[in-house]
C-alpha cells in the first residue's frame, strides 16, 4: 500500500496552483483524507499532486447574513467550531459532527469533501439541500457551480481537470426555520448507510412554507426531495421518502434496508426540524435570525 | 516466601514504553534493508499459464524477482502441515510461491525485492501473470455440494471427517420426551492484529548464520522451520520476536511463505531483506476463522435436561490446511461447555473452499461451539416455557464432580477431563451481577417508554494451557538484577509484568529488579509458542519452578556465608537473611558473586569471589561436583493435560424499533481462571476479548462474493468495532485453583471472546421475540428478520412484536421459531417438537401453540 510515483508541487498562491493544475494529470491535495488512501491503494495515479495547503487566502470561513462561505482549506473541525457559522446556518455544524472522527475532521476540508463528491458523505447532501454553490477557478477563469449541477455522479464533481474548487457557499437559514441532520451508520463515524439533512421554513402564519430533504447514501448523488406537501404528517413524509430514494445494496446494507432507513430518518429529522422552526417562530418573531447573522467573521 | 506480588493488580510495566511510541516493532527494524513485495493472485482459483517480468525489469532499484521456478530444494516443496491428525485424511498445503495453480485470492505468485517498498510495489505491479480461471468454490454449502473441487485429488472437497462420541446420542434423542432440530451459522472473521505480519532477515556470510526477526507467536518453531527449509543447523539460525502488535492467533501459523522466502533471499543476495505486511495483504494473505454451519438435534426431558445431543458441524477451512483441524476439534469438544450431557455425538466435516486459509483466532473454534450449545439451551427453555438460566442450571456439572471426564479427546490428544470449577456459583453470580431476576420490571418500564430491551446469558468452559511444555530460565547477576527468560512470545499480553510478578514472589525480590525476555531464541531455545491461553499457565509455572531452583541454590550459598542452616533462611527485598533476624543477612547480589568462583576480579565487589578470597576448603574443588557456577536455574513445565477455565456472561441489549440498530446497554462477565497472577491484566484480557466478541456478534464478517473476491478487505469496510461500539464490561472473579500446576492458575487470554455471540443472540432474541440463529447480526439482518417474521405472524394471529415480554417469562421466546432462510444459505426448517408422542403439559402453559406470535406450528418440517 505505497503510492505509485508522482510529481509534487506546493504552490504558495492561487495563481501558481492554477498554473500547476493546467498541466495534464495534476490533482489537488488538500486534507488528503480521501486522496491519500486512494493513492496508497493504487486506485488513483495522478502524474502530479498540487498541494494547496500552503496557498495563501484559501483558509477563510466567512459567515454573513447571506450565508457561510468556506475557503478550500477550511477544515471540518474549524467549520464545526465556528459560532458564527452555526448561527447563520446551524445545519453545517450538525452535519459536520457526523463526519468521521476528530482526527479526520482536523485534517479533512469541507470543500475537499464536496469535491470528492462521495454520495455517502454528509456535506454534499447539506450543500444540495441548502441550494449552495461551489466556486471554481482555473487559468481560464472563475465560475460558480450551483449544487444542483455540481454533483454529476458518484465521486464525480462537475469540475474540469484544471479547476480548483476555491470555496463553497452555504446559504443562511431563513427566518422562522429549523433544520436537522439524521443518519444511521454501522459504527460511530462511518459513512452513513443512509442519512438526511432536513430544512423546514414556516410562513408568517406558522404553517410550513417549505420543507426540503437532502439524502446521502441512498443514490448515486445527493438527492433532494421537496417535502412541503407531505410535511404535515410524518408517516406521509416517510412513505414519500421511501418511494423516491433509489439506494443500492452493498456489503453493509441491502437496498431495502436503506430505503426503509430513508423513511425512518426523514420522519425523525422532519419532526426535529419542524419543532425547531416552531420554536424559532415563537421565540424570536419574524426576522430575528437576519438580525444576528451578519456578525460572523472569518474563522 | 514473599507472596505480595502474586495476585496484585499492579500496572503493566511495559505500558510506558509502548504508549509513548518507544516500542520496537518489526518495521522499526532494518531501516537500510531491501524491501520485499509480493505479486498475489487476483483470482480465487486459476491455473498460472505464464509469468512475464520484462516490464518490471525497467524499475530503477529493482534487485530481484523470484517465482516458484527459482526456488531450490526444500524451499520449493509444499509448506509443512503443522499438526497432522488421523482424521485429516486429505490435508493439503500450498507452496511458498504458487507452482501451477492458485487457490485463493492473495496467494503469493512472485516475490519482488527492491531498494524500498515503494519501488518493490512499482515493480510488482508490472509483473504480468497469465491466469486461466477455474471454477471457484465459495461458501460452505457449495463446498459440500462439490460441483467443483478445490483440489482435484480431494473428493467432495472433504479434508477431514472427525467423529467425537460419548454414548449413543441418536438413540438417546429417539427416546427423549422432547426433540428439537435446527441449523446455526457463524460467519468468518479474523484476528486482524493492528500490526500485520512481517519478517526481517540478515545473513552473516562469514559466520554462516542467519538472524531473523519475525512478528510471530512462535519464534522457536519458526527457527526450526527456517533451519529445515534452508538446510542450516538450528544453532546457526536465531529468531527474535520483537514487540509484536497483537497476534490473536493468526501469528501462530508458521512458517508463512514470507518467513521462508525473506531469509532465503537474504542469504542468496547477501543483503538484509525485510517484508512488512500491509493491511490489504493481511486481509487476503494471512488467515481467517470462525465460518461454520451446525445442524443440531437435541433430545431433552421436561426439566430441560439434555439427554442426547447430535451435532453435524460443517467447517470451512479455506484453501489449505497448514494448521490441521485444531479448530473443529476444539469446536466439537468445547461445545459441551459446563454441562453434563446425556449422550453426545459430533460429526465434523472439514471442507476446502477457494478462500483464505482458516487457522485459530482468539477462541479458536470455541465461540462457534458455545453458540451452538447456548442457542440449544435457549431453545429448550423457550420450548418448555422455562427460565433460560434455570435450564442451564439443570444441566451444570456440580462442584463435587471434578475431575469431570467428558469422555472425548481434546486438541492436545489427551482426554477431555475438567480439572476444577464451580459452575453453579458462576451462574449464580452472573445472575446477580446483571440483575437477571429483576429484569422483567426493567423490561416493562422500558416498554412503557417505547423502548425495546432484552436480556441474555451464556456459559462456557475453555481448555487452556495445553502442552507439550514451556521452559523458564532465571539468572541473578552480581548487581542483584534478575533476568528471566522464556521461549514463548509476547504480543501485548503483559508478560513483562505477570512473569516478573511470579519471579518476584518466588524469589523474594523487588519487581523493579526483574527483567523479562520472551520469544528470543538467543536467550531460550526450547519453546512451543503463545496460543491457547497458555502463556501464564505454561511459562508462568516453568518460571516459578526455575525460580525455586535458583532460590534453593541462593539459600545454600548464603547459608555457607552466614554459617546458618538453609532451612532457617528467607529472602526479603532481594536480601537473604535468617528468618526473624534481618541483621544476619547477605544480598542476592553478593550470593551471585559467591556463586561464581573467579580468577579475575573486574570490580571491588567481585573480588570477594576470587581464589584468594573465598573460604572454600583447599581440599575441595572451587565448584563442587554436581554444582554449576552462577546463580541461575532452568526448569520446564509439562502438564499431563489442560486446565479448564470457565465463565458466564450476560448482557442487556436495546433494539431500535424503527432502525433495527442493536445497542449493548450492559455487559457482565463472571470469570474463573484459577488463581489470578494480576487481576488488572486479566480484566484487560477480558475487555479485549469482549470487544472482539462484540465484533463477531454484531460487526465483523468476510464478505466474499461468488467468485471468491473479498469485497471488504479494508478497515473501512471490515467493521472492527471502535471504542464507541464496545460496552463497559462489569467483571466479577471466581478463583477455583487448578490442581494441575504449582501456581494453581488457568489461562485467561481467550475467555472474553468466547460466549459473546451466544449472549448477544440470546438477548436480541429476548428483546425481539424473533429466533436468532446466525451471527454476526447486522441491523440490516434484523430488519429482514422482522419482516419475514412479521409476514409469517400476519398469516397467523398478527403482530409479532414484543413477544419476549408477552411470553410472560424471562425466557422470552425465539426458539422454536421459524428460521430465516438467509443469504448464508440456511435451510429453512422449523423447530417444533419432533417427538410428537410427547404430550404438552398444559399446566405449565409453556408448550408452544400454533398461532402464538412468532412460534412455529408443530409439523413445520
Amino acid at each position: 500500500m505505497k503510492p505509485p510515483p508522482f510529481a509534487y508541487t506546493a504552490p504558495r498562491t492561487v495563481d501558481a496552483a492554477l498554473e500547476a493544475l493546467a498541466e495534464p494529470g495534476a490533482k489537488v491535495l488538500a486534507g488528503g483524507q480521501s486522496l491519500i488512501p486512494l493513492l496508497n491503494m493504487r486506485l488513483a495515479a495522478p502524474a502530479r499532486l498540487v498541494d494547496i495547503n500552503g496557498v495563501a487566502g484559501l483558509g477563510a470561513l466567512e459567515a454573513t447574513a447571506a450565508g457561510v462561505r468556506a475557503g478550500a482549506l477550511v477544515r471540518h473541525a474549524a467549520a464545526g467550531r465556528s459560532e458564527g457559522a452555526a448561527r447563520v446556518q446551524p445545519l453545517l455544524r450538525r452535519a459536520v459532527r457526523h463526519v468521521a472522527h476528530p482526527a479526520v475532521r482536523n485534517r479533512g476540508t469541507v470543500v475537499g469533501s464536496l469535491a470528492h463528491a462521495d454520495p455517502a458523505a454528509e456535506l454534499p447532501a447539506v450543500l444540495a439541500v441548502l441550494g449552495g454553490a461551489v466556486e471554481a477557478a482555473s487559468v481560464r477563469g472563475r465560475r460558480t457551480i450551483p449544487a444542483g449541477a455540481f454533483f454529476a455522479g458518484p465521486l464525480e464533481p462537475a469540475l474540469a481537470p484544471d479547476e480548483l474548487a476555491v470555496s463553497a457557499f452555504f446559504p443562511a437559514a431563513p427566518p422562522r426555520s429549523g433544520s436537522a441532520f439524521a443518519e444511521t451508520s454501522r459504527r460511530h463515524g462511518d459513512y452513513a448507510l443512509a442519512g438526511v439533512a432536513v430544512t423546514v421554513a414556516l410562513g408568517a402564519d406558522g404553517t410550513v412554507r417549505s420543507a426540503r430533504a437532502g439524502y446521502l447514501g441512498v443514490g448515486a448523488t445527493p438527492l433532494v426531495l421537496d417535502l412541503t406537501s407531505v410535511a404535515a404528517e410524518g408517516a406521509c413524509a416517510a412513505a414519500f421518502a421511501r418511494e423516491n430514494v433509489d439506494p443500492d445494496g452493498d456489503v453493509h446494507a441491502s437496498a431495502d434496508y436503506r430505503r426503509h432507513l430513508a423513511g425512518v430518518l426523514t420522519d425523525r429529522a422532519l419532526r426535529e426540524a419542524t419543532a425547531e422552526a416552531l420554536a424559532e417562530a415563537r421565540l424570536d418573531g419574524p426576522g430575528a435570525r437576519d438580525g444576528d447573522g451578519g456578525g460572523g467573521g472569518a474563522a | 516466601m514473599s507472596t505480595r506480588m502474586f495476585g496484585e493488580p499492579i500496572a503493566r510495566r511495559e505500558d510506558p514504553r509502548l504508549l509513548t511510541g518507544q516500542g520496537r516493532f518489526l518495521d522499526d527494524l532494518g531501516r537500510g534493508a531491501l524491501a520485499a513485495a509480493f505479486v498475489r493472485s487476483p483470482h480465487a482459483h486459476a491455473r498460472v499459464t505464464g509469468i512475464d517480468v520484462a516490464d518490471a525489469l525497467d524499475v530503477d532499484g529493482l534487485v530481484a524477482i523470484y517465482t516458484w521456478d527459482d526456488l531450490p530444494g526444500r524451499v520449493a516443496e509444499p509448506l509443512p502441515l503443522l499438526i497432522p491428525h488421523p482424521a485429516l485424511t486429505h490435508g493439503r498445503t500450498g507452496y511458498a510461491l504458487a507452482r501451477d495453480v492458485v487457490r485463493h485470492v492473495g496467494e503469493p505468485v512472485a516475490m519482488v525485492v527492491a531498494a524500498d517498498r515503494y519501488l518493490a510495489e512499482d515493480a510488482a505491479e508490472r509483473v504480468r501473470v497469465g491466469y486461466e480461471p477455474l471454477p471457484a468454490v465459495v461458501g460452505i454449502e457449495n463446498a459440500e455440494r462439490a460441483r467443483d473441487l478445490v483440489h482435484p485429488d480431494v473428493p467432495g472437497n472433504v479434508g477431514a471427517v472427525l467423529l467425537q462420541e460419548n454414548g449413543d446420542a441418536p438413540a438417546a434423542i429417539a427416546d427423549a420426551p422432547h426433540v428439537l432440530e435446527f441449523r446455526l451459522s457463524i460467519e468468518r472473521s479474523a484476528s486482524t492484529p493492528l500490526e500485520g505480519r512481517g519478517v526481517y532477515a540478515r545473513w552473516d556470510a562469514d559466520d554462516g548464520s542467519l538472524r531473523v526477526y519475525s512478528s510471530t507467536q512462535a519464534s522457536t518453531s519458526v527457527r526450526a522451520a527456517i533451519a529445515a527449509k534452508l538446510d542450516l543447523p538450528p544453532g546457526k539460525v536465531e529468531v527474535v520476536a520483537p514487540d509484536v502488535g497483537g497476534g490473536f492467533g493468526v501469528k501462530i501459523v508458521h512458517p508463512w511463505p514470507e518467513e521462508v522466502l525473506v531469509p532465503w533471499a537474504a542469504r542468496l543476495l547477501g543483503r538484509e531483506v525485510k517484508w512488512a505486511e500491509d493491511r490489504r495483504e493481511h486481509f487476503v494473505a494471512s488467515a481467517h476463522e470462525r465460518g461454520q454451519l451446525h445442524d443440531v438435534r437435541v433430545g431433552f426431558d421436561g426439566a430441560g435436561r439434555v439427554l442426547g445431543l447430535d451435532v453435524r458441524i460443517l467447517h470451512d477451512h479455506g484453501a489449505y490446511t497448514p494448521y490441521g483441524i485444531i479448530i473443529p476439534i476444539v469446536t466439537s469438544t468445547q461445545l459441551l461447555g459446563p454441562y453434563r450431557i446425556g449422550a453426545y455425538r459430533a460429526e465434523v466435516r472439514s471442507l476446502y473452499t477457494n478462500t483464505l486459509i482458516v487457522t485459530p483466532y482468539r477462541g479458536a473454534g470455541r465461540p462457534q461451539g458455545v453458540f451452538c450449545m447456548e442457542r440449544t439451551m435457549d431453545r429448550i427453555a423457550a420450548h418448555l416455557g422455562l427460565d433460560r438460566a434455570d435450564v442451564r442450571a439443570a444441566n451444570l456439572i456440580q462442584p463435587d464432580e471434578f475431575p469431570y471426564d467428558q469422555g472425548l479427546t481434546f486438541q492436545d490428544g489427551r482426554p477431555l477431563v475438567y480439572d476444577s470449577g464451580d459452575y453453579p456459583e458462576l451462574l449464580r453470580r452472573v445472575r446477580d451481577l446483571i440483575g437477571w431476576d429483576a429484569f422483567e420490571g426493567e423490561r416493562r418500564a422500558a416498554a412503557a417508554r417505547g423502548r425495546r430491551i432484552g436480556i441474555g446469558l451464556g456459559c462456557y468452559v475453555e481448555g487452556t494451557g495445553v502442552g507439550p511444555y514451556e521452559g523458564g530460565h532465571v539468572e541473578i547477576d552480581s548487581a542483584g538484577r534478575v533476568h528471566v527468560s522464556t521461549g514463548l512470545t509476547s504480543q501485548g499480553q503483559g508478560h513483562q509484568t505477570a512473569f516478573a510478578q511470579i519471579a518476584a514472589a518466588e524469589l523474594g525480590v523487588p519487581i523493579e529488579s526483574v527483567r523479562v525476555t520472551t520469544g528470543d531464541t538467543r536467550r531460550f531455545g526450547y519453546a512451543v509458542g503463545t496460543f491457547a491461553s497458555r502463556a501464564a499457565v505454561m511459562s508462568g509455572n516453568a518460571i516459578a519452578l526455575a525460580c525455586r531452583k535458583v532460590r534453593a541454590k541462593a539459600l545454600r550459598i548464603a547459608a555457607e556465608a552466614l554459617e546458618a542452616d538453609p532451612r532457617d533462611l528467607d529472602v526479603t527485598d532481594g536480601v537473604v537473611h535468617v528468618r526473624g533476624d534481618r541483621s544476619a543477612a547477605v544480598p542476592l547480589a553478593t550470593v551471585a558473586v559467591l556463586s561464581n568462583p573467579l580468577r579475575y576480579a573486574f570490580d571491588a565487589q567481585t573480588a570477594a569471589a576470587t581464589q584468594f578470597a573465598t573460604g572454600r576448603p583447599p581440599s575441595e574443588p572451587p565448584v563442587a561436583p554436581g554444582d554449576e557456577p552462577g546463580l541461575e536455574g532452568r526448569d520446564y513445565y509439562s502438564p499431563v493435560r489442560s486446565t479448564f477455565a470457565a465463565g458466564a456472561h450476560a448482557a442487556i441489549v436495546e433494539t431500535d424499533p424503527d432502525t433495527a440498530e442493536i445497542r449493548i446497554l450492559r455487559y457482565a462477565v463472571v470469570h474463573d481462571c484459577g488463581r489470578l497472577v494480576n487481576p488488572r491484566i486479566v480484566e484487560g484480557q477480558i475487555h479485549g476479548g469482549v470487544a472482539q466478541g462484540v465484533a463477531g456478534a454484531l460487526y465483523e464478517r468476510m464478505a466474499y462474493d461468488a467468485s471468491g473476491q473479498l469485497l471488504n478487505a479494508s478497515f473501512m469496510d471490515f467493521l472492527m468495532p471502535y471504542a464507541t461500539e464496545v460496552p463497559a464490561v462489569e467483571i466479577d472473579h471466581l478463583e477455583t485453583p487448578s490442581p494441575l500446576n504449582p501456581l494453581g492458575i488457568k489461562g485467561a487470554g481467550e475467555a472474553g471472546v468466547i460466549p459473546v455471540s451466544a449472549v448477544i443472540a440470546s438477548a436480541v432474541e429476548d428483546a425481539e421475540g424473533i429466533g436468532i440463529d446466525a451471527m454476526p447480526l447486522s441491523p440490516d439482518a434484523l430488519f429482514h428478520l422482522r419482516r419475514t417474521s412479521a409476514a409469517w405472524s400476519a398469516a397467523g394471529t398478527g403482530a409479532g412484536t414484543g413477544a419476549g415480554a408477552e411470553a410472560g417469562s424471562a425466557a422470552g421466546a425465539g426458539a422454536g421459531r421459524r428460521r430465516e432462510d438467509d443469504d448464508a444459505g440456511g435451510v429453512a426448517r422449523g423447530a417444533g417438537d419432533l417427538n410428537p408422542a410427547s404430550p404438552p403439559d398444559p399446566s405449565r402453559g409453556g408448550e408452544p401453540r400454533p398461532g402464538q406470535p412468532g412460534i412455529v406450528p408443530e409439523g413445520e418440517l
